[in-house]
């Protein structure tokens, strides 16, 4: 693997790689802290375009526990404001040495570019790309759920997992689907249809407008963030009809398998998508997906940057 | 690897130990263990991967000597190694910590052939995460020699002298369905 674009041309088998490998890493890790001297000597540039707290300090974390020196670069103050373009920022960190770039970029298929252009031979993260992907965010909630769900070993077979919200715009759900397909869960997806992309034909899910339905003894419940930012355009009438027919509250959560579990990839906004009980609630995994973040991105990072830079 | 230095005396390719030596060599092992370590708390972590049933087999003949329940886990060095970047990303092997953990505990590491010691590094750096033993002791089945680093083991299966070229291939009942030593004379790893 050379750089994490996509979920959705991982093979199985290289997504079962990044997993046990988490695996392996969070059991190691497990107690105080610690740090691996892996990727000491490496440099990893954290290049943000849009504004992230938890997937920049994640990935931050996650090199710097592998002994990688961390560069970050947010468009934000820096020379993209001043309309420098992503060759231009490309080269200079090429020539800053960057062993490794971790890109978000408001543009879907910024990381592909950045990746395939020629003008780097940095590996690539994918952090976000638009509308597009999030590959390390499905990544994550897969092993969130693996852990809880499958012992930690395995893949997803027969895994329910139902995904609420804002799909139109959500690329975690994106990165999911294909994610979730590949290792063998079933996904259904559940919005208003209006937040539902037009045409679907090719994804590996179904649809229900119907969470009521949907959450019927589902293994796995995913809510998505309403994107109040992206919400210019009226998607539905209001906050509070969507919270009732879309959000998550303890009538809705009884409905699900009794082992079943509550994720969300965080900001969470209490009260619309979830109720706050359920937020805090025993089956929320909301704190194990964050921390379980720094394993995966670990693991990406060490099978991205841990080998011989060529194939030998 | 340099290639072209000199053989000293090393014996001619094929099997050099069969199941019942090795069988034999564990449980000797497993006797000297009982012997220099009388009365001390011992925790017995297998390198993976070879190493890490060789350490079951020398807990379990502790055990049926007569000495109870030993602790016994593995301890992966992968990401200490100090040749990552010479080959593609290796998969991560399991670290199994035994319940106890392994501070002020004599901690005797365990690998199927002592080479280079590099390895035996590696693990010493990983252990160091792990905790703070009193003591730490190595056992090998099998010592071939060309030390780099200046590591030796405490208890050794057998000295097989080698010539750098030849490969020391270790195989286990658990991981390989037989249980052989064998040298051939291939390509250097």
């Amino acid at each position: 693997m050379k750089h994490l674009l996509s979920t959705q041309t991982l093979e199985k088998q290289d997504a079962l790689l990044i997993l046990d490998t988490a695996e392996k890493l969070s059991r190691i890790s497990d107690g105080p802290i610690k740090k691996l001297p892996t990727l000491r000597g490496r440099t990893i540039v954290n290049l943000f375009y849009e504004d992230s707290t938890r997937t920049k300090i994640s990935f931050e974390a996650a090199a710097k526990r592998l002994s990688a020196d961390v560069l970050n670069f947010s468009a934000k103050g820096s020379s993209v404001s001043k309309g420098e373009s992503l060759k231009d920022t490309a080269l200079t960190l090429k020539a800053m040495g960057a062993d490794a770039i971790v890109v978000r970029h408001p543009a879907s298929g910024a990381a592909h570019l950045l990746a395939n252009s020629g003008w780097i031979d940095a590996n690539v993260v994918n952090a976000g790309d638009g509308t597009h992907e999030h590959p390390t965010q499905a990544l994550l909630d897969a092993f969130t759920i693996r852990r809880q769900l499958r012992e930690g070993s395995g893949d997803l077979s027969g895994v329910r997992v139902v995904i609420v919200g804002d799909v139109l715009h959500s690329r975690v759900a994106r990165s999911n689907v294909w994610l979730l397909h590949t290792l063998g869960a079933k996904v259904t997806l559940v919005a208003p249809p209006t937040l539902i992309p037009n045409n679907l034909s090719g994804w590996p899910a179904q649809i229900d407008y119907n969470l009521d339905n949907a959450i019927e003894d589902a293994d796995v419940v995913m809510m998505l963030r309403v994107q109040q930012e992206r919400m210019q355009a009226s998607y539905f009438p209001s906050i509070r009809e969507y919270s009732r027919r879309y959000g998550l509250d303890i009538s809705r959560v009884n409905k699900m398998h009794k082992t079943g579990i509550v994720m969300h990839p965080g900001p969470m906004n209490r009260g619309i998508e979830i109720s706050s009980e359920i937020a805090d609630g025993a089956r929320s995994m909301i704190v194990q997906q964050v921390q379980n973040g720094v394993y995966v991105r670990m693991a990406v990072l060490y099978l991205l940057l841990g080998g011989a830079t060529e194939e030998l | 690897m340099a290639p072209n230095k000199e053989a000293r005396q090393s014996p001619v390719s094929g099997v050099l130990l069969e199941a019942a030596d090795i069988s034999r060599i564990t449980s000797r092992i497993a006797h000297e263990i009982i012997e220099r370590t009388a009365g001390q708390d011992v925790v017995l972590l297998g390198i993976p991967s070879r190493g890490a049933p060789l350490a079951h087999r020398i807990a379990q003949r502790i055990d049926e000597i007569g000495n109870s329940n030993i602790p016994v886990g593995s301890i992966d060095i992968t990401l200490h190694r100090d040749d990552l970047r010479l080959k593609a990303p290796r998969p991560l092997q399991e670290t199994v910590i035994p319940t106890g953990g392994i501070d002020g505990k004599l901690v005797i590491l365990v690998d199927d052939v002592l080479f280079s010691g590099r390895t035996v590094r590696a693990a010493l750096d990983a252990l160091s995460e792990v905790g703070r033993p009193a003591l730490v002791q190595l056992a090998v089945l099998v010592d071939r020699g060309h030390r780099e680093l200046p590591i030796r083991a405490d208890y050794v299966g057998k000295n097989i002298p080698t010539s750098l070229n030849q490969v020391v291939k270790v195989n286990l009942h658990e991981i390989d369905g037989i249980d052989q030593v064998t040298l051939s004379s291939g390509e250097s790893r």
